[in-house]
């Protein structure tokens, strides 16, 4: 019986496409009846229908075979149906880019434009500026100055929608109608309005005094179109931004008097701008939040919406503003439409007190089975920002957390809370071991390979830590008993640190180790024989280099020196020192997400900056045989933001050279510059040995110059210098509309500020996870200490924070987070000095007065200390 | 071969938006419009952004993407995928869609979307579907072309609209829509029949 049903429900249902099994050869045959006398109106637009919609569905049209089609298509204009004269409008349209000589329409289109039509005129017109050229433009410039004020409403409209198109192309001619335009404004009909009003403002936007008249003007006058009003609303905002007009202005009075317009779209237009303003106060806030409260009940769902997600913003900025809207959004969590349901749950999360949290996490119990996991993953790291802000509430989170990583969910979703869970324990020392238990008994049941190894890895770094570290080996075990080859490598390298930490369980581990050295796969054995024959011999710095400490350089920069090394037969061994060292990567993570998660994630981080940089030094022949590229410093603006020349350095440190890469923009459109280079005078005893010039560098297009400098070798100790700089080139001046050079130059110079190469720029970060073990391995050989006292550094902070910016060092250990309220603190940096010799800083910073700081510095070379304690006194 | 081991070390970025304060004043609002079937393939589509999805692929991936994420939920109107916000509408066995950027005035898509269905509905004689959609597929086009022009909303009331098209649905002697039409209640009643 059911069956039947569904039968006959199927013949009742929509039926087959008519469109689609379509050859594209058998509509162009088709498409010869064009040609045919007298035209059949009906038959031909059937075809020219099914020609529009095969390039909708994306099919591919030989340029040949198009300008057939629509040299044939032109014979249907002499056809008056009125529907198939739109039809080819349509068409010249769609096919203004595949067919050549489109042109050919242009006396047709020219005709019905001005014709007695109306039907015709708006489409003819938006049909023929979408054919048309710079050149074909002035032709036909009087009928579109007639068009834009002509009183027919879509004729005005569709001339001045087409001139807004033009204005990328043609900006010269269309700025002459502005006259049109302007009077095209005052038009009765509201689309016509909003389109004068867009055209103008398009026009004038770089003329802010222009802009001011105009908004002036409107603003007064009193527009009937919604559409306008939003338009206005922006340019009003964008205008009080740039001139940082204070909200006394009369302008602000504006977009605060539309929060009382009678369109919805328009109210909420001004209540977003004002919530996006900068420095907005809680008293001018209030309005703007109000109507947004309102909105938060509306039966469109678009407008909640747009509601929540603005309020979303302000809690963002401004929590306390939104809590009076906290019932409002409480009642949307369970609204039927998810994204509103989750953003006015992250609203929720990011206003609420610390005393709502608990109740609030359970009203999210109640919620997060129902949503799908893109939104979960959003939860959670509204969950995550939470915890920071409330570091207090961990355990309430953390019990909250370890439910959601019991139930089902995809990978997305679990990484998140993963992550999550990490992120407190890492900023709560107090909650390390209930979460480390929560991710152990995760991964008992987890078949995301890379969750596993990514908690096995904590595990090995912070289980051997905690005060019962062999609570976790069961665990750690398992995996290597029952999991896949890249888990179980892991697990052995977990192993391997409980081992070299615990002298207690060492033997344990070493028997462990032994099993491991019998799995079935290589990668699993080699690493299990190489940490079992380390470990045996119980020495402390094989221990750091080996186990705690791995190896800090960059994977391809070592595969391209083996590489080399392979490449050329020699008695030398493999120099591990000459392989440029991996950038530290930002481990800090931005908390401020997206209103709802986006689903792409690089996984695999590209080429660093520094790879793709030594890449472009190494095509430069000047710049052989410096070596391997050691540091890459973060550019330095050498101008003001708006000035005739940009120029930003690069600073590139080698073993034994530096170059400079000046990056230079030439924002004069009527100047080419040409031989540009940065001319450097040394204060120390840096030489300058090479200029490498930018042979061109025209309007707008950034260029780069070089300059190749040799550190000086007889003092090891000079690692600053102040460079002043001089950027000299030969100009020709050139006509700013086509470009064209002068055939003859003339030299000129533009100082440039100071350029500072300091110690920072000679040391590289580098990440030790485990500084006691990595301090222990440098030894004391050449350890220095010296004390000295801050003045001017009112915290410990801003102490921290100077120190590493000023050393360029990597802070490790989270040592960089100062806990509050503690009068003493203790900052751990470590990096490499050019040269290849690991640094290590331990600092002790004690609050009085100012800040007192002691600095002990080791390195495996005792000029290294000395540089670094000279450069900080 | 070097068989990679999951580096635990290795850290991934969440992609994060960066937030422009304020959007730079615009008559181009609509990014995109398109009618999908039940079955989310594409009827009809315009893309107005041409840095927005470049090719025919990312196009086609974006709306199936869209199609996943809106057509379970097709009472909800509004939705927010790559990025981009995306007013929807479901009418029998259609979708009509409209995307704008995300920070584009969500009311200004509404009233894009619904001049869009207003039209199509009076052009189709309140027959809003897809057998209906695809006999009067010239009609649509037209419909699309006076609504919205590269991106910048030309007209929004659904009357101007219909005005300016000037289009009649074909009426032949058993039109096409009433058959549909009556074919659509039989359905219905069926359905209810058994579900009794």
């Amino acid at each position: 019986m059911s069956l039947f049903v569904e039968q006959i429900c199927q013949l009742l249902g929509s039926g087959s496409n008519p469109f689609q099994h379509l050859e594209k050869s058998a509509v162009l045959q088709e498409a010869r009846i064009f040609n045919e006398t007298p035209i059949n109106p009906r038959r031909c637009l059937h075809i020219l229908t099914k020609i529009i919609y095969l390039l909708n569905q994306g099919e591919h049209f030989g340029t040949m075979e198009a300008t057939e089609a629509f040299f044939a298509m032109t014979r249907l204009f002499q056809s008056n149906d009125q529907t198939l004269r739109r039809m080819c409008y349509l068409t010249i349209k769609e096919m203004a880019n595949i067919s050549e000589d489109v042109i050919i329409v242009t006396s047709s289109l020219t005709k019905d434009m001005t014709g007695k039509e109306d039907v015709y005129r708006g489409p003819a017109i938006r049909a023929l500026c979408r054919i048309t050229d710079t050149t074909m433009l002035q032709a036909i410039e009087r009928y579109m100055k007639q068009a834009i004020v002509d009183k027919v409403p879509s004729v005005s409209s569709s001339a001045l929608v087409s001139s807004l198109h033009m204005v990328k192309m043609s900006y010269d001619v269309v700025k002459r109608w502005v006259n049109e335009a302007q009077e095209a404004a005052s038009s009765d009909n509201i689309m016509v309005q909003y389109h004068a009003l867009g055209l103008l403002y398009h026009l004038r936007k770089n003329d802010r005094l222009a802009v001011s008249k105009m908004l002036n003007k409107f603003t007064k006058s009193g527009l009937k179109s919604p559409f306008a009003y939003c338009m206005l609303i922006r340019i009003a905002s964008k205008l009080l931004e740039e001139t940082e007009a204070g909200h006394d202005s009369p302008l602000f009075d504006f977009i605060e008097s539309c929060l009382r317009n009678k369109h919805e779209m328009v109210v909420y237009e001004a209540a977003s701008a004002i919530v996006h303003m900068p420095n907005c106060t809680a008293r001018e806030l209030a309005p703007a939040v109000s109507v947004l409260q309102l909105f938060c009940s509306s039966p469109k769902a678009a407008l909640r919406y747009a509601a929540v997600r603005t309020l979303n913003k302000v809690a963002m900025k401004h929590p306390s503003a939104v809590t009076a809207c906290n019932l409002d959004l409480e009642n949307l969590i369970t609204d039927s439409n998810r994204s509103i349901a989750t953003l006015a749950i992250t609203t929720l999360l990011k206003t609420g007190s610390e005393s709502s949290v608990d109740r609030l996490m359970k009203q999210i119990s109640s919620f997060v089975s129902e949503i799908s996991d893109e939104f979960k993953v959003v939860v959670v790291q509204a969950i995550s920002a939470l915890c920071q802000k409330y570091p207090r509430k961990h355990s309430v989170m953390m019990n909250f957390l370890s439910n959601m990583l019991r139930d089902d969910g995809g990978f997305e979703y679990k990484r998140a809370i993963v992550d999550c869970i990490i992120s407190i324990i890492e900023e709560n020392p107090e909650s390390k071991e209930t979460g480390l238990a929560h991710l152990c008994e995760f991964i008992e049941d987890c078949e995301h390979t890379v969750l596993a190894t990514k908690i096995l890895h904590l595990l090995g770094k912070e289980g051997p830590r905690t005060p019962s570290p062999s609570k976790y080996i069961r665990f750690i075990f398992n995996r290597v008993v029952l999991e896949s080859e890249a888990v179980r490598a892991a697990a052995v390298s977990a192993l391997a640190k409980f081992g070299a930490q615990n002298d207690d369980l060492l033997p344990s581990v070493l028997v462990l180790m032994q099993r491991c050295m019998m799995d079935s796969d290589d990668e699993v054995r080699d690493r299990a024989t190489f940490y079992m024959n380390v470990l045996q011999q119980k020495q402390k710095a094989l221990n750091a280099a080996y186990i705690f400490n791995g190896l800090s350089v960059s994977v391809p920069g070592l595969e391209k020196s083996l590489h080399q090394y392979t490449l050329e037969p020699t008695e030398k061994p493999f120099d591990m020192k000459s392989v440029p060292l991996a950038n530290t990567p930002i481990t800090e993570q931005k908390t401020e997400f997206a209103p709802v998660a986006t689903s792409k994630l690089p996984e695999k981080p590209g080429p660093t900056r520094q790879d793709i940089y030594q890449e472009q030094l190494a095509a430069i022949p000047e710049f052989q045989g410096l070596g391997s590229l050691f540091k890459t410093s973060e550019a330095v603006q050498l101008t003001e933001a708006e000035t005739e020349y940009v120029v930003r350095c690069v600073k590139h440190t080698f073993a034994r050279h530096m170059v400079f890469q000046f990056d230079c923009t030439n924002t004069l459109n009527d100047q080419l510059l040409q031989k540009v280079m940065v001319q450097m005078e040394p204060s120390e005893a840096y030489e300058v040995l090479h200029y490498v010039p930018a042979a061109n560098l025209p309007y707008s297009q950034p260029g780069s110059c070089y300059s190749l400098v040799r550190l000086p070798e007889d003092d090891p100790t000079a690692v600053s210098c102040t460079f002043s700089c001089t950027l000299k080139y030969l100009v020709k001046d050139c006509d700013p509309n086509t470009g064209e050079p002068d055939d003859d130059g003339y030299d000129d110079e533009y100082v440039l500020e100071d350029l500072e190469v300091t110690v920072a720029d000679h040391i590289q970060k580098v990440l030790k996870p485990n500084f006691a073990a990595a301090w222990d391995e440098v030894g004391d050989d050449f350890e220095k200490e010296e004390t000295f006292a801050l003045a001017s550094v009112r915290t410990l902070d801003e102490a921290v924070g100077n120190i590493i910016s000023f050393l360029g060092m990597q802070p490790c250990e989270r040592s960089d987070k100062v806990p509050e309220n503690k009068n003493s603190h203790i900052l751990f940096l470590a990096g490499v000095f050019r040269g290849g010799h690991d640094v290590l800083v331990r600092s002790r910073l004690a609050l009085a007065d100012g800040v007192t700081m002691q600095v002990t510095v080791r390195s495996s070379d005792e000029t290294v200390v000395d540089i670094i304690l000279a450069s900080v006194g | 071969m070097p068989r990679s081991y999951g580096n635990a070390n290795c850290p991934y970025f969440w992609s994060t938006c960066g937030h422009t304060v304020f959007q730079e004043p615009s008559l181009y609002t609509v990014k995109a419009v398109f009618i999908l079937d039940n079955d989310g393939n594409r009827l009809l589509s315009k893309y107005y952004d041409k840095e927005l999805y470049p090719s025919m692929k990312e196009q086609k991936n974006f709306e199936k993407n869209v199609f996943n994420k809106t057509h379970k939920a097709d009472t909800d109107e509004i939705a927010f995928v790559e990025g981009m916000t995306i007013v929807y509408k479901c009418s029998i066995d259609l979708f009509f869609y409209v995307v704008g950027s995300s920070q584009e005035n969500e009311l200004m898509l509404m009233a894009v979307l619904n001049c869009l269905f207003e039209s199509l509905g009076q052009i189709l004689r309140k027959n809003v579907e897809r057998r209906c959609l695809l006999d009067n597929l010239d009609g649509v086009f037209l419909v699309v072309d006076e609504i919205i022009d590269g991106g910048v909303i030309l007209e929004s009331d659904p009357q101007q609209v219909i005005q300016k098209v000037n289009y009649r649905a074909d009426e032949n002697p058993l039109s096409e829509q009433s058959v549909a039409q009556i074919m659509q209640s039989a359905k219905e009643q069926i359905k209810w029949s058994i579900l009794k």
